[in-house]
């Protein structure tokens, strides 16, 4: 089963210029997990050395805000659209 | 100087000046000596802020854009009838609105749809017309959705263009060079300031450098495509502004955006002032620079206060800042 993820510009020298990807896994956790297996490197840009979401990273599964929902373990349905979103970007 | 300010005993405070439109409040914006937050520096290195927050937007912006708009109407391409537009991630989007205001003219602004909801308020507040931009393509995907806009309609505008126009980094050359040449009596040696379209770097620092080229002009620029200083470009991976021109820099210092985002916590706790993140990476590449010499005059200058991203990431890791800091 898996989930469509839209990625945002600066990460998609990542996904070889794919505006959205699939991944694979029951949560945003696993998903994470399953991109950078096939993507390597977006992990350490979306979570920190401790494994946690980077602060100035929001994502939304199917718009919702995951700091609202179960952080990294909000769970993901086959079908859902998770969205990596940076704070902001530019001048 | 005691960090106390002397009043009474027949010495009044400082007297703001009276003006006839709050276009002449641009400018002219206060330079706070960091004495707190600069522990480890040299005692003969002094490290100022200028802190531009108090400008009547409340941003850096506002010089920019009053000299794009004024420059204009000199020029003739802005003229009555004509629509203001530009694509902005938010500061300059206030700063021509509350401009366009003023003197009259409408104002469109192409802002990415996550820019914070404060910013969105205020530029609805001065009445301008806001067109979203896709969250996922940041301040680039504005800059394109501005110029397919413009591509159908061109008659009907006039776009400012802060990252081409000349203007914005005349206002810099024009206006905050001499002010920070002054503020120091000519003692500057160096000046750090980020880039997101560059016109303060590029203006100030070729105004410095043209009174003594031995000043050191340094950016600062987020250390990754990917990033959450808002107002900064990564260059490397960012439609190049027209205006920058890398060869008049003396040096970039990358600065990740967590470091920038405590780095603002510091200054509210041990300064007293609370500001945005573009400014919090100047401020941690400023220390660096300043931990770096012997003596010298820093110079940073932080492009607004803070009020506007109460909403926003800024402050995700306030709490955990806050822990450390109590059993530091």
């Amino acid at each position: 089963m898996s989930a469509r993820v839209r990625i945002p510009t600066p990460l998609r020298r990542f996904t070889g210029g794919a505006e959205e990807v699939s991944a694979g896994g029951a949560t945003v956790a696993a998903i994470v997990e399953d991109l950078e297996r096939n993507h390597p490197g977006l992990k350490e840009r979306i979570c920190d050395e401790a494994g946690k979401v980077r602060r100035f990273v929001n994502i939304f599964v199917n718009g919702d805000d995951i700091r609202f929902l179960n952080n990294l373990e909000t769970p993901v349905k086959a079908g859902d659209e998770v969205s990596i979103v940076p704070a902001i970007a530019g001048g | 100087m005691s960090l106390l300010p002397v009043w009474g005993e027949g010495v009044p405070p400082p007297q703001p000046q009276r003006v006839p439109s709050v276009l002449h409040l641009i400018g002219n914006t206060p330079l706070l000596e960091l004495r707190k937050i600069t522990t480890g520096v040299s005692p003969r290195v002094r490290v100022f802020a200028k802190l531009e927050g108090f400008n009547p937007g409340g941003s850096v912006k506002d010089r920019a854009a009053l000299k794009m708009i004024a420059e204009g109407l000199r020029s003739g391409a802005l003229a009555p009838g004509k629509t203001i537009i530009d694509s902005t991630s938010g500061n300059t989007g206030i700063a021509l609105a509350l401009v366009g205001t003023v003197l009259g003219y409408p104002v469109e602004l192409v802002i990415p749809a996550n820019v914070s909801i404060e910013r969105k308020k205020i530029i609805a507040a001065y009445g301008a017309k806001i067109i979203f931009s896709s969250p996922l393509e940041g301040s680039d995907g504005a800059i394109r959705l501005c110029r397919q806009i413009l591509y159908e309609t061109p008659e009907r505008y006039f776009k400012p263009d802060q990252y081409f126009n000349t203007a914005n980094p005349q206002a810099h050359y024009e206006t905050t060079g001499p002010e920070v040449w002054s503020q120091t009596q000519g003692r500057v040696t160096h000046f750090v300031a980020g880039i997101g379209t560059s016109g303060t770097i590029m203006g100030t620092g070729r105004f410095l450098k043209e009174k003594n080229s031995q000043i050191q002009i340094i950016a600062v620029e987020p250390d990754d495509a990917f990033h959450g200083l808002e107002g900064l470009k990564h260059m490397a991976s960012s439609i190049v502004p027209g205006i920058y021109h890398e060869e008049q820099l003396d040096r970039k210092i990358p600065v990740g955006t967590e470091e920038a985002y405590d780095a603002v916590y510091r200054l509210g706790r041990e300064e007293g002032l609370l500001v945005g993140q573009s400014a919090g990476a100047a401020l941690w590449a400023t220390l660096k620079v300043a931990r770096e010499l012997d003596e010298g005059t820093v110079v940073t200058l932080f492009p607004d206060f803070g009020d506007k991203y109460l909403s926003t990431n800024l402050w995700v890791g306030w709490k955990e800042f806050d822990k450390r800091q109590q059993y530091a």
